[in-house]
This record gives structure tokens, sequence and C-alpha cells, in this order.
């Protein structure tokens, strides 16, 4: 087997004795099977590079073979196999050879590991391309057959997804035939391969002539629809979009649209819900006229839903659907049929619901216009600012962006100060943290002087919070207040405090004041940094903590920087020479650090 | 497939004589109690019988095929494959020990060459695959077949493995773990009809999971109350309706049974249907509410029925009639008289459970005295049969035990007295296809066949 390098193996595949080139790919085809996963994983990801070595022949003689057999490996592996067999038509002599590639991808098709699968189908679409007709029908189109008809229903799952891809490139005949194993799939016995099928039926839909989606596809979709499985039955809706694009108003109206209002008021409100979160693309692709006379009504029902899942989902897509509607009229239907409903949703019993209302309720305001969003709106916006449940009120706080465009923020500030302040003390640190990471947007919407008034408190009360997460994000949120407000806002308003702190008896809080100023140092620029917070940074020096002592090695490392040579040479130095002496031994190497970064050795 | 032909049950009338085939398990007196099965359940084919056991050990047996030199020697069951499922554990945040007992398994539908089973202990529900390899690989390039190192400077030319056959390997390997969803034990777990779902149930709630997706499931039932003080009852059971993906049921310790339907809500918290049997307030006792807990719950293969087991009988339902059972089947009144001693010696918990024929048509049970019960539901007859190494020559016919109630014993009768409460079966497992039992007496798998003509 060894010695079987024959004449015309390619160009690595290197002959003579003591050929050193040789050795790293023997030591990659031998990993191939090493008992380490990770090397086994690395070989396989090198795989071009082996059959680059081998060339074309051995690689279709040899390593296919072997490779087809090894689906007994772990998932990532053969993940990785899946991968690259789809770039592999060069390596195996180019498209007329495209047809060995299929093999190992076949097997790799059937194993149980849906993401393998996918991977595998993901390939095969790929290569299928790089078929000539020919080969097409010759090749391909027999391995999709085989699996559509496989026994196993891993091997009938993955086959739904190939169709697509040879049907545009067959002849009349074989089309036929693919027509005919998509439709035997589609009433499969098991519910994975229906689902698989209903998944890609509207894939499949796009590449069949118009007739063909009208006579065959739109049975099968309504079949689909009306499956005894839930699973199957949610992921026709999907179907749904596709198709609908495919047909005339009149054909849909005809062939979908009864599908469709029997999916909406579905007796599953898993059903329910996918007509909730495809709404959009539904919208889009039946277009106005059928929007106005069927899906508004279908919205305001999903938005009354006894199952708060589908309220919830219905409430997500309330800013699209409005946006989506022709801008004649837009206002009005809106008005009319849209907002009443979502006024009940405010006070809706489930805060899942509201709080996805709140999600995208303000960006109503962009097209509603100004009036219309202080006398409609704003109420609602107000009252969700107020609403028992943080996440809600958060919600409003994240968009505020969209009605300052429209209204200006001042409008709200009244409602929004409680709100936010109540937010900013709530036992829950994530919400807390999420606050935070609104603050300068609200500080730059709504000045420095709303800021310093009634905000500036509670920037500074975050920083000797009692969870570190909270800390850290403060000492953030300072910088980005600091590159907003300025310089000198920092110097009168911010450093002073921060600086306090360093003689706080809890050693946490020092730690702050020397986190504070790794942040601030750059934004505060040399000035400030030398003459304020240097001398600080050097008198923390002599803390008694150590992990005060070790901090102040990594901030003169951090500002060092900033620093000019004289404050370096001569402040830094020394106390980073005296901390190299210290007893502990964090405290030395962070000092030693610091030097050799420094360079002042 | 064995001489009876696919869904040969009970037939009516033909009293189906039921004879030995295999028991596997040591014979010792002294019983380990790791060896002690906990669970047996049948693959969809019947193919292969999975047992569980306190030990955390999973032992598959697969069915041998028809041998053509012993014609009588219907498919045997043989050792496929055994491995350890669960390991104790310790949960240091509650100080509790968790057992590697393994409770429940569930076969899955199988999706290719391999077979895929799911088995829980108290807490943590597993996904093993049990595949077969048959071929090897062969040949390296930096060493020799015998294992020695080449010298890297005399590799003149580039090996690619080839696979050779080899002897047949079954390995299982564990390919998901779904774990800390449960603050209970889980008593429960049931695959759906979807083949992408499944549920778990412990004392208070249940969970629904997606088969691919380990780091979330779905409360779906939460009994829990605000006040501990105030729970009443717990879940004893749960299973998913074997043809409709929205329903499921789950029994409870009062002798209830609710239905709940998936497509209504996404918590179940309120059922659709709620079984219930009129207590007859003239048997009430101290032991009424003990014994009427339901130990188990099971659909039948058509799904009109479903059957629940309590303490001292069974019951089939009819799904449509939720005021009373269609069946009650006494599986051993003669205790009745004993609840106070088998309440102190704890036996009045012991948890039963019951299985349906392959055709629905009959039904077994198990009791205690290694005796385990069977009832005929055309026929409305019923057996007492006994698994015992007494009885365990090869394709002997299985007589029919009895019990005397009264003060004179028959012969071949034995009293309640000398009843052996140590000796209990409480899992048994039917055939889905074909009349093959497989019960399990403490540490034994007894495999009995119907006689074939």
């Amino acid at each position: 087997m060894a010695g079987a390098a024959g004449p015309g193996t390619g160009p690595g595949a290197a002959r003579g004795d003591g050929d050193d080139s040789l050795y790293p790919i023997a030591v990659l085809i031998d990993e191939l099977r090493n008992e380490d996963v990770q090397l086994r994983l690395n070989s396989i990801k090198k795989l071009s590079t082996i059959a680059l070595a081998l060339g074309v022949e051995r690689t279709r003689t040899e390593l296919l073979p072997f490779l087809t057999d090894t689906i007994y490996d772990e998932d990532e592996v053969l993940l990785a196999l899946a991968e690259q067999l789809g770039n592999f038509t060069g390596l195996v002599g180019g498209p007329d050879f495209a047809h060995c590639l299929l093999p190992p991808l076949e097997s790799l098709a059937t194993v149980e590991e849906t993401v393998v699968r996918d991977k595998a189908v993901e390939s095969l679409r790929q290569i299928s391309q790089e078929h000539t007709p020919v080969a097409l029908e010759a090749h391909f189109v027999p391995l999709v057959k085989r699996l559509a008809s496989g026994d196993w229903f891993t091997s009938r799952t993955s086959a739904c997804g190939l169709f697509s891809v040879c049907y545009p490139r067959a002849s009349n005949a074989v089309k036929a035939e693919i027509r005919q194993h998509f439709r035997s799939l589609c009433s499969d016995d098991t519910p994975m391969v229906r689902r698989a099928a209903a998944s890609k039926l509207g894939e499949f839909a796009k590449v069949l002539e118009l007739d063909s989606v009208k006579s065959e596809i739109v049975p099968l979709f309504t079949n689909l629809a009306s499956d005894e499985q839930d699973s199957v039955r949610l992921l026709a809706v999907e179907a749904c979009v596709s198709i609908a694009q495919l047909l005339s108003q009149d054909d849909l109206e005809a062939l979908v649209m009864p599908t469709l209002r029997q999916a909406a008021e579905d007796k599953s409100w898993r059903v329910r819900y996918m007509v909730a979160d495809k709404f959009s693309e539904l919208q889009k692709a039946v277009g106005p006229k059928i929007t106005l006379n069927d899906l508004i009504p279908a919205f305001q029902n999903l938005l009354k839903d006894c199952e708060a899942e589908v309220r919830a989902a219905a409430a997500h897509k309330v800013k699209e659907l409005c946006e989506n509607l022709p801008t004649e009229g837009r206002e009005t239907i809106i008005m009319n049929q849209i907002l009443p409903f979502i006024k009940e949703l405010v006070s809706d019993t489930n805060q899942h619901v509201k709080s996805a209302l709140a999600s995208v309720i303000m960006g109503l305001s962009t097209i509603l216009g100004k009036e219309n969003t202080i006398e409609h709106l704003l109420p609602l916006f107000l009252a969700q600012l107020k609403d028992e449940c943080p996440e809600v009120r958060l919600n409003i706080i994240s968009n505020l962006d969209c009605v300052n465009e429209v209204i200006g923020i001042r409008q709200l500030s009244q409602s929004l100060l409680p709100a936010i302040v109540e937010l900013a003390e709530d036992a829950k640190w994530r919400v807390r943290l999420a606050i935070i990471e609104y603050m300068p947007l609200l500080a730059g919407q709504l000045g420095v002087e709303f800021f310093d008034e009634k905000l500036n408190s509670l920037c500074m009360a975050w920083l000797v919070d009692h969870v570190y997460a909270i800390r850290e994000a403060a000492t953030s949120n300072l910088m980005k207040l600091v590159q907003k407000f300025g310089t000198e806002w920092a110097q009168n308003t911010i450093v002073p405090k921060v600086l306090v702190m360093a003689n706080d008896p809890n050693y946490l809080h020092r730690m702050t004041t020397l986190f504070c100023i790794n942040a601030l140092s750059e934004a505060c620029g040399q000035e400030i940094t030398t003459k304020q917070m240097l001398p600080i940074v050097l008198k923390m020096a002599g803390d008694q903590v150590a992990n005060v002592r070790f901090n102040v090695a990594k901030s003169l490392q951090k500002i060092g920087p900033i620093l000019d040579t004289d404050a370096l040479q001569e402040e830094v130095k020394p106390v980073l020479q005296k901390l190299g002496q210290d007893e502990d031994m964090d405290v030395k190497y962070f000092a030693q650090e610091a030097i050799s970064v420094l360079a002042l050795a | 497939m064995a001489g009876a032909g696919g869904g040969g049950c009970p037939a009516g009338g033909n009293d189906l004589q039921w004879c030995f085939s295999q028991v596997k398990g040591a014979v010792d007196e002294d019983v380990a109690e790791a060896d002690i099965i906990s669970t047996v359940e049948f693959n969809y084919s019947g193919d292969l019988l999975a047992t569980g056991d306190k030990g955390g050990r999973v032992v598959i047996f697969q069915r041998e095929q028809e041998n053509k030199s012993r014609p009588h020697s219907r498919g045997e069951y043989n050792v496929y494959s055994t491995f350890q499922s669960h390991e104790p554990e310790f949960d240091y945040l509650k100080s509790l020990e968790i057992e590697e007992k393994i409770n429940k398994i569930r076969w899955l539908p199988q999706q290719n060459a391999a077979h895929f089973l799911l088995s829980t202990n108290d807490k943590t529900i597993k996904l093993w695959k049990i595949s077969e390899r048959d071929k090897r690989a062969e040949g390296y390039n930096l060493k020799d077949e015998d294992g020695r190192l080449r010298d890297p400077f005399r590799i003149t030319a580039l090996r690619v493995p080839i696979l050779k056959p080899m002897d047949l390997m079954v390995e299982a390997s564990p390919r998901r773990i779904f774990a800390n969803a449960h603050t209970y034990h889980i008593n429960s777990i049931s695959v759906n009809s979807d083949h992408e779902t499944y549920l778990s149930a412990d004392d208070l709630r249940i969970n629904l999971w997606h088969l691919e997706v380990t780091d979330r499931s779905f409360n779906i039932v939460d009994i829990k109350p605000v006040n501990m003080e105030e729970l009443t009852e717990v879940i004893t059971a749960a299973e998913f309706h074997p043809l409709q993906c929205n329903v499921f049921v789950y029994s409870s310790s009062k002798g209830t049974i609710r239905l709940c339907d998936m497509r209504s809500s996404a918590l179940c918290d309120r059922h659709s249907k709620f079984f219930e049997e009129p207590e007859d307030p003239s048997s009430r006792s101290f032991f009424s509410e003990i014994i009427s807990s339901i130990s188990d719950v099971k659909f039948s293969h058509s799904g009109r029925y479903m059957m629940t087991r309590d303490y001292l009988s069974v019951k089939v339902w009819d799904l449509n009639m939720e005021s009373r059972p269609v069946e009650t089947h006494q599986v051993h009144e003669y205790l009745r008289s004993k609840l106070c001693s088998l309440y102190e010696n704890d036996c009045v918990f012991d948890k039963f459970e019951c299985c349906w024929s392959g055709s629905d048509s009959a039904i077994m049970t198990g009791s205690y005295n290694n005796f385990f019960r069977m009832f005929d539901r055309n026929t409305r007859r019923d057996v007492t049969l006994e698994a015992s190494r007494e009885n365990s020559k090869p394709r002997a016919s299985l007589k029919p035990r009895k019990v005397c109630t009264g003060g004179k014993r028959k012969k071949d009768e034995i009293s309640v007295d000398s009843l052996d409460f140590n000796k209990k079966i409480l899992h048994t497992a039917w055939h889905p296809a074909e009349n093959v039992i497989a019960v399990a007496a403490t540490n034994n798998l007894y495999i009995f066949q119907d006689k074939v003509n």
C-alpha cells in the first residue's frame, strides 16, 4: 500500500528517499485518526493540504473512500469534514470529477446530528452547481432520489434541501420525477420529514414553473397547512411567504388566502404565533390590498389573542406593520384600526407583552408625526414609564431617540426622571446595569444642565455600588460622559468626586478611584492627569492593602503614556521601583511589568 | 419474526398459554442493591429491550435472528450493549446525594442505523446513541504495523489509511445531557409524536424539551403552591398521547388524571379534561388516599384509552369519558385487609407500573411474591402468573397461581400470609407487536412468550 505513489500522482507527491517535505503531510494523515479530537479536527481542517500532496487521483481513489466511512467521528469533526468537502472540486480534478465527492457527503447527510446534515446538504448544493448538466443527471439526481427514498428519515430530510438546486437544470422527464419525489416526501409518515419538506416548500416553489406551482405546490401547501402535527402546520406559514410572492393577486386570493386565514385562527397557539412572527414578511408578500382587507383584521385578533406569547409576538411587529403600510391613508388606518388595540396592550396582564410593545411603540412617533404623538402616543409612553415592570420602563428609555427626533425629549422629562431614578436603584443589578448603559445617550439628549442637576449624583452613586459589574460599568460610563461634555466639565464635576474616594475606608472604593483614573485619564488629557490624578495615584502606592498597591502599578502603566518624560522619570519611576521591592508577589510583578512597558528600567 | 405473526395477541376466547423463554441476572440469593432492575422498556420494533438498574447501568438486549437449525427457539434476547448511564453525584448547594438509579428509559423512534434512548435518574436526563462499528482503519505513516516509530527521514511515500472489516463493536455514547431543570425527583419522561420534543415530569412540575436543545426547557405544568404547607397533591406520572402531538396527561397522588392540550396555551396549568372516579363513601378509610394514588399512567397504542395503576387496581379509561373508568380490574384485592401491615413496612407506597399488549387487547401489571397479573379485555378473564426460577425450563408453560383468601387452602393455592412482600414485580414490558413480555423481578429479568401451537 505504502509504495503505491506511482507516476502522475501530482506535484506534491514527491518521490525518492528522504524527502522531508512529506513528513508534515504524513503527520496530518496519521492524525486523522489520533485519539485527541482536537488533533483530528486540525487534520480535517487541513484536508486540502493532504489532498494536494496526494494528487487528484489518489484523493479520488484512496482519500475519499476512507472519508466516506469515517462517519463514526465526533460531530465537530464531521461538521468540519462536511464543510471541507464543499470546496473540494478542484482537488479531485475539477468539475468532471465533482461526482466523486458525492459518496462521502451522502453518508454525512444521513447522520443524526442536524448541524452536520445541514452542512453536508449545503456542500452538496454547492457541488451541484459544479456538475455539468449531463453529470447532474447521471450522478447528482440519482443521489437525490436515493436519499429521498432512503429507509431512514435522516436521509429523507436531507433530500428535501436538494430538490431546488437540481430542478432548474434537469430535463423535463427528470423534472417530473423530481416533483413526484418531493410530493411523496410532503406526505411522509414521519413528522420529521414532513417538517423538512414544509420548510423547503417555498424554496422549491421558486424554481418551479408557474403552472406547476399552481397545480402541485399549492395543494401540497394546503395539505401541510392542515397537517395533524402543529410543528408541521407552523412551517407552512413560512412557505406561504415565498409562494405568495409567485402568484398574481387573483390566484393569491383564491389559492393561498383561505389557508392563511385558517392559520391565523389555528387552534394551536404555536401556529398563530408563527403568523404573528412572520407578519411583516407576509404583509410584503401579499401586497397592500390584501393587507388591508385580510391582514389588518387578522393582526387585530393576534393583538388580543388569548395566549400571551402570541400577543407579544404581534406587539413586536406593530412598528414594522405600520411602517410598511402604503403612505397614502396610513395615518387613518393606524389611528382607527391599530392604535385602539395598542392602547389595550399598554395595560396587558402579561409583562412580556407590555415589554415587547415598549420596545417598538416609540417608533410609531416618526410615522404619526408630532401632533398625533403628543396627543395619542405620549400618554401611552408616560403610562409605560410608570409600569410596575422594570423591563417595560427600560425598553421605553432605551428607545428615547425616536421620540426625541419628533417632539423633543423635554416633553417626557418630568416622567422620565422618576423612572430613571427608580431603575437606577432597582434591586436587580442587571436592571441597574442596563440603565447605566443608556446614561450617555440620555445625557446627550437632556443636556449638561439637566444632567448635572438630576442625574450626576446617580452616576456617582453607582461607583460605590456593592456589585462589581455595576462599579465597572459606572466607570466606563464616566468616560463616555466626559467624551460628551468635555474636559472642563470633567475637571469641575467628576474628577474631584472621584479623587475623594481615594481616602475611603473601604479598599474596594479606593480601587474604584484607580479604575476611574484608568478610564478617565485619556479623555481628560495630559494636564488634568498630571496635576490632579497622578499625585493621588502616587500617594496610594503606600496603601496597606496589596490589591490597591498592585492596581497602582497597573494604573501607572496605563496613564504613563499620557504623562510627559519629566513626570515619568521623577515621580513615577521611584514609586514603581519601590513597589518593585514590595513584599507582596503580585505587587512586585505588576510594578516590574509597568517598569518594562514604560521603559523605565 | 416469530411464528405468531405481527399483532398476534391474546385472541378472544382462546386463552393464551405463556411459557418460559429466558431469565437474565444472577441466581444468587444475595442481591446487590445496585443490581435491582428499576425500569424495562422495548423499543418501537421490539428487537431491542432495555433495562436500567439502581446502579445507574443500562443493559440492552437484542433479539437474535430466527435460527433455522432450531426452529422452535424463537429469537432469544442476548446482551447487545451495557453501559454506565448515570453516576452517583452530590449536590453541594443543597447538600443532597443524587442517586444513580435509572428511573425511566424511553426509546426514540429510529432515525438512522443507530438507536437512541433517553435515560433519567432523579435529576438528569441523558440521550444515548447506540451504534455499531464493523470497520477499522489501518496503516500509519509514522509507525509500522507493530507500533514501532519510523525514521521521519525515510518516509518515501504517503499512505492513506484503509478500512478493514473487524468484529462487530457496539458503542454507547452520550449525545445530550439535559440537566438542571428539575428541583424535585423526575418520575416520568415521554417522547412526543412529533419526534422532536419530549416531556419530563417531577413531583410538582412538567417541563417540555427539544431533543436537540439542552440549555433550556419550557415549564408547561407547575402545581407548586406558593406556600409549600398548602401542598396537597403531587404529580406521579405523565405521558404524551401516542398520536396527537398536542395532548398529554398527568396523574396525581389523589387518584385523578388531568389531560392537557398544548394548543390552547403555552402554560398548561388549566387542564382540558379531568378524569376522576367518585369515591365510594362506604369504603372510606385511613388508607383511602394512599391507595388511590396513581403510580403509572399509559395510553393505549390506539390512543383511544388510557390505563392507570393504583395500589390495588388497574383502571382503563376512555378518553371521551371523564366521570369513571370503563374497566376496573382488581390486581390483589386480598391485600385490602392487610393495609395496616403494608403501611408499616412501607409497601403501600410501592409504585407498580402497567403496560398494554401490542394490540391493546390485554394489560399486564405486577404484584407481590413475584406474581404478575394479566387481564384480557375481550374475554374479561384474568390470570396470575409467577416469575420464578423453579419453573424455568425452556418452553415450560407457566402455571396459573392462586392466592387463597378464605380459611381453607386448596391444593396449589398460596395463602395471603405466606406471600413474600420483598419479591415485588414493579416493572414489566410488552413487545409492541408480539406476545413476548419482559418482567423485572428484583435483579432478574424474565422473558416469557406465548406457546406456539
